[in-house]
């Protein structure tokens, strides 16, 4: 089953009279369970991609199909709601709220998804356990290291059970140590959940993880290695 | 919903110093106008008051052909036999007092110095009479037999540099068109506080009054003071004069004030708006510069699913609790400030406003239909303040808000 169908997408950003031409005819289908890497170099369409994937952002053309639904032609809260349900963002920088405790952070998405209290503790903590995180539930954000902050981003994308996980540059701002942890961890959750991964990177050791490589250049794919068993 | 409130209240306690300026900003303003509000109520109130007790009375009853400012004496323009008319007035229920005036122009002289004088004759003994037993601070207070004493204000002393036991030269018109003179000894110095009426105001017996302006058996007004100001509209029109004979209230005899009253109110009006608009730019000024500094935050929160709505709603539910932080503030420093200048009052001193009888020293009051008012303009100033920062945040697009990375 196809969880992405991207069809001939250009985005083209304007500031002031300059135009960049961030992609410029994209065509990507992502399965069901797939642990994929957007790789290329700096400015080669990564996050702008992961941004069209994840209803963050329009294309200028094209076609964005989210599990069968095109999303090219919903409104702002359409696309909300979309994203609340679906999908699940790991930024670079960690991206917490930083007035939330760790359960609270990953506590939030639930609680936009209308789930009772109940049910948002027993996942809130069965997530916080799958990132190893138990002790420092009651911490906010300023008191975790970067690691540990990745991780409560991770498990907080996980925890509406989303389709669709996005992570864009996960590992950049964490050292080696960090880095394969936070990578252990989301290629676990892959094959215990079947949730599907799409991360951006350009780093060689995150690559190394991915099962399929898609491969980025001036807005264009240039190369796609296929799903690997 | 409860929630978005502990959101709010934590992105509050997250800049306690700057959340606590804001608050203290919109509770500034409110107390202002409650200070502002009670002082113009205590003034505007206790100045009709004493307007009402010192000159005009509740109720006068006049010739009909008397003209206010030509003070005429001629017998035409005057009451006749007004003690048998006050007596029967008297007698109405909810009349606190009813005793005959005359009122002369004229001027007093000491040496080379001279001045402008309001003579009026009174009846020393009526109720009516006592706010300037009252004020008397030195010698002694008439009695209605004295024949060559007069009573007189503090300024008009001071001006003519007279003492008690002092000679003064009488000059005042009489009926029949003539001027009269005559020395008098100054027998006491009275103040009412009401610099307006105590420079010009001099008092004698009625009976000698009637005698060097050759009234007789007359008077200028039969004057009436009511048990309460709100009385007058009933009492007034069930008063049967005869035909030559006009009822005034305190309405008709007090029209300058009355417009003034509606002047001052304009102005105040215009002072409140000042006061809020300063608290609500400061309102505004920190929630947009609060929204500002958590864009990626709320690229984050609308990443995660947030739609606009509750992200207004968040927004919303801060300037709210700033708003309710603020306003308890204000009440408890308005009340505390009104409470003060309730007791002891402040000194405004002579504000120049001839013809109106203002105290000099102004007493806050404080009514609940101000404070409950105030309080809700304060309230909805600061959240309708809120409300343009706040859907700033919810219009914010997610990837811009994402961008703006550390
Ligand atoms: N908001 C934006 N405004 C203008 N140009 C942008 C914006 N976002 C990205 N770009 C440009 O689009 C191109 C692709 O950027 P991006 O998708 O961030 O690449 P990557 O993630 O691979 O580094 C770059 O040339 C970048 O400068
Ligand atoms: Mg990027």
């Amino acid at each position: 089953m196809e969880v992405v169908n991207i069809e001939n997408v250009t985005r083209v950003y304007r500031v002031g009279k300059v135009e960049t031409q961030a992609l410029r005819g994209v065509n990507l289908t992502i399965a069901s369970g797939e642990f994929t890497a957007l790789v290329g170099p700096s400015g080669s369409g990564k996050t702008t991609l992961l941004q069209m994937i994840g209803c963050l952002d329009q294309p200028t053309s094209g076609l964005v199909v989210i599990n069968g639904r095109d999303v090219t032609k919903l409104n702002r809260n359409q696309r909300a709601d979309m994203r609340r349900g679906t999908i699940g963002f790991i930024f670079q920088f960690f991206a917490l709220i930083p007035t939330l405790t760790a359960s609270e952070n990953v506590e939030m998405p639930l609680l936009l998804n209308g789930h009772s209290p109940s049910a948002r503790h027993a996942r809130v903590l069965e997530l916080l356990k799958a990132v190893d995180l138990t002790d420092r539930a009651n911490n906010r954000p300023d008191q975790l290291s970067g690691g540990e902050q990745q991780r409560v981003a991770v498990a907080r994308a996980l925890a509406p059970k989303p389709t669709l996980v996005l992570a864009d540059e996960p590992t950049a701002n964490l050292d080696t140590e960090n880095g394969k942890q936070v990578m252990e961890i989301m290629e676990r959750l892959n094959k215990e959940t079947g949730t599907t991964f799409i991360f951006a990177t350009h780093d060689p050791r995150v690559i190394q993880y991915a099962k399929r490589v898609v491969t980025l250049q001036d807005g264009l794919v240039v190369k796609d290695t296929g799903e690997k068993a | 919903m409860l929630q978005i409130l502990k959101m709010a209240y934590r992105d509050l306690g997250r800049n306690r110093r700057r959340s606590f300026f804001s608050a203290l900003a919109v509770g500034g303003g409110l107390a202002l106008l409650i200070l502002l509000a009670s002082v113009v109520e205590g003034e505007m109130g206790g100045a009709l008051e004493n307007a009402i007790r010192l000159q005009s009375g509740h109720i006068q009853i006049r010739a009909a052909s008397y003209d206010e400012n030509k003070t005429s004496l001629k017998w035409e323009d005057l009451v006749p036999n007004p003690e048998e008319i006050s007596t029967r007035i008297a007698a109405v229920d909810q009349v606190k007092a009813a005793t005959p005036r005359l009122y002369a122009t004229g001027f007093l002289s000491s040496g080379t110095q001279s001045a402008g004088a309001k003579i009026t004759g009174i009846d020393p003994l009526s109720p009516a009479s006592d706010p300037y037993r009252e004020g008397v601070i030195s010698g002694q207070y008439l009695s209605p037999e004295d024949r060559d004493a007069v009573l007189i204000g503090r300024p008009m002393a001071e001006k003519l540099n007279l003492k008690v036991g002092d000679n003064v030269g009488l000059s005042l018109n009489t009926a029949d068109g003539n001027v009269q003179e005559q020395i008098l000894t100054v027998k006491g110095i009275y103040t009412t506080n009401t610099y307006g009426f105590d420079s010009a105001t001099v008092f004698l017996p009625l009976a000698k009054a009637q005698a060097l302006t050759r009234t007789e058996n007359h008077a200028s007004t039969i004057f009436v003071l009511l048990d309460e100001t709100s009385m007058t509209d009933t009492v007034a029109p069930a008063l049967s004069v005869s035909s030559s004979l006009q009822v005034k209230t305190w309405k008709d005899l007090n029209t300058l004030f009355v417009e003034w009253e509606d002047l001052a109110q304009s102005y105040i009006g215009f002072l409140y708006l000042i006061i809020l608009a300063i608290s609500v730019s400061v309102i505004i000024n920190t929630l947009i510069m609060s929204v500002y500094e958590r864009t990626r935050e709320i690229g984050i929160l609308s990443a995660i699913g947030m739609r606009g709505g509750r992200i207004l709603a968040l927004f919303l539910a801060e300037s709210s609790l700033l708003a309710i932080g603020g306003v308890i503030m204000g009440l408890i420093i308005g009340v505390l400030g009104t409470m003060y200048f309730n007791v002891n009052g402040f000194y405004v001193g002579n504000m120049g406003l001839s013809g109106i009888a203002i105290t000099d020293t102004v007493y806050a009051k404080l009514t609940m239909e101000n404070l409950i008012n105030l309080t809700i303009m304060t309230f909805v100033a600061t959240i309708l303040a809120g409300l343009y920062p706040a859907i700033m945040a919810s219009r914010m697009p997610p990837v811009e808000a994402l961008r703006a990375e550390k």
